[in-house]
Parts: C-alpha cells; structure tokens; sequence
C-alpha cells in the first residue's frame, strides 16, 4: 500500500481546526479542567439543535455508546454513562471539554474527539482534516447537555 | 453464469447433495462454563434465532455458496482444463484441516497468504484461469467448501518464524487507534465485548466462522470483508482486498483464537 505510515510513527495532521484546539487547550487545560469560553466564531449554542444531534446516529453518534433521555431512539449503546443529570454533574466549560477533546481527561477513553483533527492514525480520506462537529454544533450540544437534569 | 441463474443451479445441487446434508444440526460450541477458555465464539452473542439458523445447515443460507463450492471443485476450467479435484481429489480428506491453518507462510510466494490466497494460486497458477475477484461467488464459494472441511477443527495456526511475525505485525494494527473516531480494534473487542454499541452486542471477534452468511449483507461474504466493515464504522481508510495489513490482522485473529473450533460457514446478524 502506498503512502501508508508506519504504524509505529503517526505523523499528526495538522488543520485549522486542529491548531484552534491545540490553541485553546493549552491554555484553557493547563489551569482548569474546562475551556470556559465558547469556541470561536459560534452563536449562542442552540438547545434543540443540540438534541437533534445527539440523537442522530450518523452525525453526534452519542447514542451508539451512550444512553439518554430520548425516548424516540430505541437501540441506545451501554458503553457508557447515561446521559441524564450531564447538565448537573459537569459545568458548562467541562462539557465543552469533554466533546471537544476527553482524551484530556481520561487519555484511555473510547469516547472520540468531537473537535479536533490532530494525532489520528489512518483516517478515511473524506473526514480527513475534518472534525466530527464544527465548532457550532459542539456550543449546540452543550447546551443541550447543560438542560439534562434529573 | 449469472447470479440468479447459479443460484438456480446450486439450489439443484444442494437438493442432489444428500451427504452433504446428511448430519445438518451440529451442537453449540462449548461455553466458558464447561471449558474456563473465557474466549467466546461469536455464534455465542447471537440471537437463539441466529444461532439456530447457523447450526442448522437446512437452514443455513452459506449451505447454497458450499453447494456451489462442491460443483466448482469438480469443473475443470481454465487454459490447463483441470479441475481442483483433479490435482486434490476428493475435497472431504484432501481439505481436511487445511482451513484450520490460514493464514499461513508460503515459500512460493514468499509470503504470509490467506486461504483465499491460496485458492487463487491453483486457479491463476494450476488451473491457468483468470482472477476471480474479491467477494465473487465463486471464490467465496471455493473457500465456504474449503472451510466447510475442517469445520469443528481446532484452529491451528502454523508457528513458523514468517507467519507467527505477520501474526505479531497484526496485533500492533489490533491495538492501534485508528479512523476519525480514534478506536482501536482492541478497545471494542479485547475491552468491551458483550457490550451494546447501539444495538448491536460487541463479539469477542473470533474469526472461527469464515466466510459468514451475514442478514445484513443478504449474502456470502469474507472475513475481509468484515475487517473492513469495522475500519469503515471508525471512520478510518479500508485497506484494498488482499492487502498486507488485512492478511497480517487475519493471522493475528488466528493466534488469537487458536484451538477454537472452526464453525464455517456462520451466519452473522
Ligand atoms: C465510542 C463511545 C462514545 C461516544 C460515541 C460518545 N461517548 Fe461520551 N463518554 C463515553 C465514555 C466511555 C464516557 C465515560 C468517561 C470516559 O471513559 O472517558 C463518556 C463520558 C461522557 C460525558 C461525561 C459523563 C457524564 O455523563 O456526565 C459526557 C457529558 C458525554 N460523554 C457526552 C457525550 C456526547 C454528547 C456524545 C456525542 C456528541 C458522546 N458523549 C459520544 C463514550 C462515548
Ligand atoms: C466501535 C466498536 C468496534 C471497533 C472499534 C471495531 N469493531 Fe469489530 N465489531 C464491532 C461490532 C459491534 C461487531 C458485530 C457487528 C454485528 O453483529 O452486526 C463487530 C464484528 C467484528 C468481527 C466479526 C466477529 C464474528 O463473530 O464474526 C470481527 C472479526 C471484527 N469485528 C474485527 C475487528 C477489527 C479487526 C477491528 C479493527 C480494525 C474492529 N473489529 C474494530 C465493533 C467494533
Ligand atoms: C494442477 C494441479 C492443481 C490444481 C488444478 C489445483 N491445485 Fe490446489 N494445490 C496444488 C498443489 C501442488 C498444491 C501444494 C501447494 C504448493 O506447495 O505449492 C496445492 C495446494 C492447495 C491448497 C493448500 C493446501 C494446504 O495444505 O495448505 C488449497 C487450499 C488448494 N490447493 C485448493 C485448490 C482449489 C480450490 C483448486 C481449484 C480451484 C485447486 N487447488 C486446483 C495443485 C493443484
């Protein structure tokens, strides 16, 4: 196969996205377990767009590892905790966190970096250089989760 | 041929081939509980259903693809005008066990190489007829009857210097995160299997069942197939068919599930 790394060297790539993350991490990470601010150039996230794509299968991929407060999504995953009570175990700025890179957090986890483009190995060549959300999407399903309160 | 017409052909065939029918239900593989081996074949994750249709070969869909198998063993073809059985003979004890051992060294080719590998070097090289390609009928159905011969054999990898490196080349893949999503093929199987990934249980990943009947596939399909479901699901570049890396995480799931018995053709949900 052409081109491919050697497994035991990934080269990052670096995108946009992924040197605006590195950006925000380094500062927003060294001192607290959150990124305080919303992302750059985001409106106020939307608490229904939020929802919706929590619950889209293809697009948050939440509910293939996760369960939540959506009844209308039968075949919810058990990978992972339940999703209702996030907006009162986390504040905003450590969900914020937890969807754009939880790697931060828990460098084991399975949960996948919904922002950020760098230190990926083999990525299939239509998402690469591109994040799961954009930065709007990530302030949407912030402010859904900040809603879950059991 | 086209499909329809051979699928045709083979459900004559299959109706003409009563031996090949002769012992159709076949018991469960053996549990944990009787063995204390915590490895679980994926038949075990199945749906009572499932499994029922596996262990049935009546109802077994692959048993058409074997039934094909048969018939093709027996054809002559290519520019040598010979047939598989005309070199082998009769498949029942010339392939016995063979399937147990891919993928394995061969020192023709100079490489570690699967079983569909291998039948595609008789049909290129003994039979001097063209390709067959990735996920045809007619290599999955040579491999379904190939594999149908060791079935309830353990799985035997050869221990051999190339292919126990091509095994270990596998599991350095195995353990790497790999697509978009960022998942290793470790993480969902070797650290959350039995686990709901939506609605799907996560298997153990044994590759004891090779080439699989899967419903969602609504056909016969390859174990590479398979692995590049997986890669696709994680967002992460399938290899080609046939690629080094598909065959060195072939021999790595063969270690791995070494002395499981071979249960081709599976069904798959
Ligand atoms: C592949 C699995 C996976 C996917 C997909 C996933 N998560 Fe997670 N998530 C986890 C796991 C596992 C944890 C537990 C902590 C850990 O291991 O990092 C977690 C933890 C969390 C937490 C902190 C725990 C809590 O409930 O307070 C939040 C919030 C969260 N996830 C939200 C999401 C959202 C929103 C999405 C989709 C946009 C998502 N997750 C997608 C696996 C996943
Ligand atoms: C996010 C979780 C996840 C990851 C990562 C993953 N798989 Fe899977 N795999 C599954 C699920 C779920 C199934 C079963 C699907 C079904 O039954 O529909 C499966 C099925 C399989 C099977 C079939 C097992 C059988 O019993 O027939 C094999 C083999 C396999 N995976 C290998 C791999 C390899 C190799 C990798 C890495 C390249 C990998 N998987 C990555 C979730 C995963
Ligand atoms: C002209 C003779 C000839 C024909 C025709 C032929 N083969 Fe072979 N086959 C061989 C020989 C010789 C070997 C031993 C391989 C070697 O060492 O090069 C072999 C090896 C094999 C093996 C590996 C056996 C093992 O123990 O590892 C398989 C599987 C196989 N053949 C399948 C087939 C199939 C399927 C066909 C028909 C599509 C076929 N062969 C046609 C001569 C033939």
């Amino acid at each position: 196969m052409a081109a491919r790394r050697d497994l035991s060297n990934p080269l990052p790539r670096r995108g946009l996205a992924a040197a605006l993350t590195t950006l925000l991490l380094s500062t927003a990470t060294a001192a607290t377990d959150g990124i305080p601010d919303p992302l750059p150039g985001t409106a106020p996230g939307d608490v229904e767009r939020g929802r919706a794509i929590v619950a889209n299968r293809q697009l948050g991929l939440c509910l293939l590892c996760h369960s939540g407060p959506i009844p209308e999504e039968p075949f919810q995953g058990n990978l992972a905790p339940d999703l209702t009570g996030a907006g009162e175990r986390s504040t905003a700025a450590q969900l914020r966190l937890r969807i754009v890179d939880p790697g931060r957090i828990n460098p084991a986890t399975i949960m996948p970096a919904y922002y950020k483009t760098e230190g990926l190995s083999h990525v299939a060549p239509q998402y690469r250089g591109k994040t799961i959300l954009t930065a709007q999407q990530v302030e949407d399903v912030v402010a859904y989760l900040q809603t879950l309160r059991t | 041929m086209k499909r329809a017409a051979r699928l045709v052909a083979w459900l004559c065939a299959l109706a003409g081939a009563a031996p090949l029918l002769a012992a159709v239900i076949h018991p469960s593989p053996p549990r944990p509980a009787d063995s204390g081996d915590p490895r679980q074949s994926g038949t075990h994750f199945m749906s009572a259903a499932t499994q029922a249709m596996q262990q049935d070969d009546r109802q077994n869909p692959a048993m058409l693809w074997v039934a094909g198998g048969e018939t093709l063993w027996q054809t002559a073809a290519g520019k040598a005008s010979r047939s598989c059985m005309s070199c082998h003979g009769d498949a029942k004890t010339a392939m016995r066990g063979v399937a147990a051992r891919y993928p394995a060294y061969d020192s023709k080719a100079g490489k570690v190489i699967t079983l569909a590998q291998r039948i595609e070097l008789c049909r290129q090289g003994a039979q001097q007829a063209p390709p067959l390609a990735p996920e045809s009928d007619d290599l999955l159905s040579l491999e379904a009857y190939v594999g149908m011969q060791s079935r309830g054999m353990p799985l035997a990898p050869p221990q051999d210097e190339q292919t126990r490196a091509a095994a270990e080349r596998g599991r350095l893949r195995w353990q790497q995160r790999i697509g978009q999503l960022n998942l290793s093929c470790a993480q969902c199987h070797d650290d959350h299997w039995g686990g709901k990934l939506a609605s799907a249980v996560i298997p153990q990943a044994h590759a004891n069942a090779y080439p699989i009947y899967r419903l969602e596939w609504q056909s016969l399909g390859s174990l590479q197939r398979r692995l590049r479901n997986c890669m696709n699901g994680v967002r992460a570049e399938a290899p080609p068919y046939g690629a080094m890396e598909l065959v060195e995480l072939e021999a790595w799931l063969a270690l791995r599930a070494r002395g499981m018995p071979l249960e081709t053709p599976g069904v798959r949900p």
